[in-house]
């Protein structure tokens, strides 16, 4: 009796090793992806909620404003504290950061700030520095100015995350839809699951054939065409574009060939909408379809369907009710892969795409380089990683089978 | 041997620090393309010559992030960047670039008022017009109204993505004269004619994004006509194409060159303003491309045929509109959300 415990004690011990060096192993690895990608997140979480610049820049003005009624001009001893806020910045960037904040909330606000701070000082009794005020620009008599001021009081926000939403705080701090010709995102979001559905849907239509056929080819030859799924994988995303815009203009080599065949008597619109948007996504992610597959495939033993066909199936039903199901993990993981990576897709809608063809990174870049609005940029990267971490919880659900990539 | 292997240290050493000492360098940072070829020629090879300080070209698209997280971060590496005016407005407000010294570069009697900021040097003058290929439209557009007849000019139209200049155009084909075009563009019900009279032409619209592109559609037919840079245009013409463009109604604005804050080669970098905006260097980079000279002793020493393509020539700024800065800066954010929905419907 004391034998087994005592081997079992020793199983356990060697077992706690065995876990211990696997971990030493991995941390590498562990803390390179803390580093590079969790870390990011965090501060890319953060970001979309922080909200310091007017409480920085105005704590006065903020105080003053604790009572009053968010309907009529404040009080002069706003505006007085706006002065003397404005006036104890210590460097004019002060300014520009706080003048960037109010102007995302009031279009305009940001000459207002400037201007007012460019005429500094300006002292007297409250009153007086109200009179001045106004002198110096009439929209300080407008509340929609002082209304940003305490909307953006506290440090952190659900604005951007809301306006992520199209959504909005009204004057008084209610929630509200945004009006009609502000609202953008929510039909981005619905446009980017399209393209990248429809995407999908054509990767699996054409990667099923292309990989059950490499996979029933003798190893030899299936290696050497394999070369030629991944060859154009390791050629650069902007040399494919680059292909894909000769190939498609209207006087390109595809609309010439049709129309030199009598197909069409005026050129396709190929470029510049979502046909040349789907065509060209379909080529890059094609790879990414074809590999998963064909290593499910590789796996699947060929005396499942023979002994289907010899049982009596005909061979067609055969393939799609024994051989298909057989690959589901493949096309989950196929498709997943697809689909995640598509969502993200930036570069290939912005060459290949019109207006109305642009995906959500499309904005995320277009506030991050453009507008410089940080927290819009950080608010909309959050609602893609949420859409990513939804659709990966739901194939798990769904597919209760563990992501198989190969 | 030993004798030797010392001198040979010393010589070693020498070799490597003394270059480092002598040459200087500048990173400056230019649009591309041929615009950049223009530059080269004009300004970085006449200075490298004269100077014997490198200059260090580099590209980008007016990414102002790059520039804001460099100084953040206080890491910066490049010392003199050209930006649009909005960039250069905005970001001397938010402290980004230092303020400039006019008379470390040879003062601002002689420049265009425009051209002098706080921060920002403005060193050309470059207009969007309405252009199209002369081979193809014999008798082609002649103003915004044109461009919006798709009746008298079928065919696709391709405008810059985006609400800058669209909606000055749109509102100039609705009749909007250009001296009141940011007053109406100003107003909610103005942005709201904007966009209508855009939605009028939504179907035939193919949008650019680069500005080498409006002179390639043209070219390649994909388009009837387009607004475009109008040196793209003139450089497009030297490489013999027939391309016509109309400054009716033309936009016109100024690159201004900015020093990050922290810059290690600051003053170097005031230098090279300095010599770029020497009457013969703007000289020559009108020359070169056909963007205007701000410095008017420039304008003596061109011939009357490069004058007339300039944005800044007489009867092209006759009924042509300047763009507006301030404007852009306050409702420019909202306005391209605007469109963004509006691109979307």
């Amino acid at each position: 009796m004391a034998d087994t415990s005592d081997l079992q004690r020793q199983l356990a011990a060697a077992e706690r090793r065995r876990k211990w060096r696997a971990f030493s192993l991995t941390l590498p690895l562990l803390i390179f992806l803390m580093l590079t990608f969790l870390v990011p997140i965090a501060a890319l979480l953060k970001r979309a909620v922080e909200n310091p610049e007017v409480a920085n820049a105005l704590p006065r003005t903020i105080a003053a404003l604790d009572d009053w009624d968010r309907k009529a001009t404040p009080p002069a001893a706003a505006f007085a504290a706006l002065a003397a806020d404005l006036g104890s910045l210590p460097d004019s960037s002060d300014a520009g950061t706080l003048a960037r904040r109010m102007n995302n909330s009031v279009p305009g606000a940001r000459s207002l700030v400037m201007s007012t701070f460019r005429s500094l000082p300006i002292t007297g009794t409250p009153d007086e520095v109200k009179t001045q005020l106004l002198a110096k620009d009439e929209r300080w008599a407008e509340p929609q100015y002082w209304q940003a001021i305490v909307k953006n009081g506290s440090r952190w926000t659900g604005d951007y995350l809301l306006a992520s939403v199209d959504m909005r705080r009204n004057a008084a701090g209610d929630m509200e839809a945004m009006p009609e010709d502000q609202r953008v995102y929510v039909r981005i979001l619905a446009r980017t699951f399209q393209i990248s559905a429809i995407v999908t849907f054509f990767c699996l239509l054409l990667g099923y054939p292309i990989a059950w056929w490499l996979a029933n080819l003798p190893t030899r030859t299936a290696n050497v065409l394999m070369i030629l799924v991944l060859v154009p994988f390791w050629t650069s995303v902007l040399v494919r574009m680059a292909a894909w815009i000769v190939l498609l203009q209207s006087e390109g080599l595809v609309n010439r060939g049709l129309m030199g065949l009598g197909v069409v008597d005026h050129p396709l619109a190929l470029l510049f909408n979502r046909v040349g948007v789907v065509i060209a996504m379909v080529h890059i992610l094609l790879p990414f379809m074809i590999l998963p597959l064909y290593s499910v495939m590789k796996s699947v033993p060929p005396t499942f369907v023979r002994a289907a066909v010899s049982l009596g199936s005909p061979p067609l039903a055969a393939f799609f009710r024994v051989y298909v199901p057989q690959t589901y993990p493949g096309i989950g993981a196929g498709a997943l892969l697809c689909f995640i990576l598509s969502i993200g897709y930036y570069v290939t809608p912005a060459l290949l795409g019109g207006a109305d063809d642009q995906m959500l990174s499309y904005y995320i870049a277009r506030y991050t380089n453009v507008e410089i609005n940080w927290g819009m940029a950080c608010a909309l990267g959050s609602m893609l990683l949420a859409a990513t971490l939804v659709l990966y919880a739901l194939y798990r659900k769904l597919g209760k089978a563990e992501l198989s990539l190969g | 041997m030993k004798a030797m292997l010392k001198t040979t240290l010393l010589a070693t050493v020498l070799g490597f620090a003394l270059p480092a000492l002598a040459q200087q360098q500048i990173t400056v940072v230019n649009f591309g393309g041929t615009q950049a070829a223009a530059q080269k020629k004009a300004y970085y090879e006449p200075f490298e010559k004269t100077t014997g300080i490198k200059v260090v070209a580099v590209e980008y698209n007016g990414e102002q992030a790059k520039v804001k997280a460099m100084v953040e971060t206080k890491k910066v590496t490049w010392d003199l960047v050209e930006a649009e005016s909005p960039d250069a407005a905005r970001g001397c407000d938010e402290g980004m670039f230092d303020k400039i010294d006019y008379a470390k570069i040879g003062g601002k009697t002689d420049l265009l008022p425009a051209a002098v900021t706080e921060c920002g040097v403005g060193f050309f003058v470059w207009s969007t017009v309405l252009a199209y290929n002369g081979d193809k439209l014999k008798d082609g557009p002649k103003n915004w109204a044109d461009f919006w007849d798709v009746k008298k000019f079928p065919g696709k139209r391709s405008m810059r993505k985006g609400a800058r200049y669209n909606l000055e155009f749109a509102l100039m084909a609705d009749g909007v004269a250009p001296g009141d075009v940011y007053k109406v563009l100003a107003t909610k019900e103005g942005a709201e004619r904007g966009f209508k009279k855009l939605t009028e032409l939504k179907p035939n619209i193919q949008w650019w994004e680069a500005g080498a592109q409006p002179p390639q559609f043209l070219v390649a037919g994909d388009v009837v006509m387009t607004t475009a840079y109008n040196g793209r245009i003139d450089i497009a013409n030297r490489e013999g194409k027939n391309l016509k463009m109309s400054f009716v109604g033309s936009i016109y604005d100024l690159d201004y060159w900015v020093i990050p804050k922290g810059a290690p080669n600051a003053a170097n970098a005031l230098k090279f303003i300095g010599f770029t905006m020497m009457p013969d260097s703007q000289a020559e980079y009108a020359r070169q491309i056909g963007y205007g000279p701000v410095n008017s002793k420039a304008l003596p020493k061109l011939d009357a045929k490069v004058l007339a393509n300039l944005p800044t020539a007489p009867e092209n700024t006759k009924g042509a509109l300047q763009f507006n800065v301030k404007f852009w800066t306050d409702q420019g954010e909202e306005l391209e959300k605007r469109f963004a929905a509006w691109s979307t419907q």
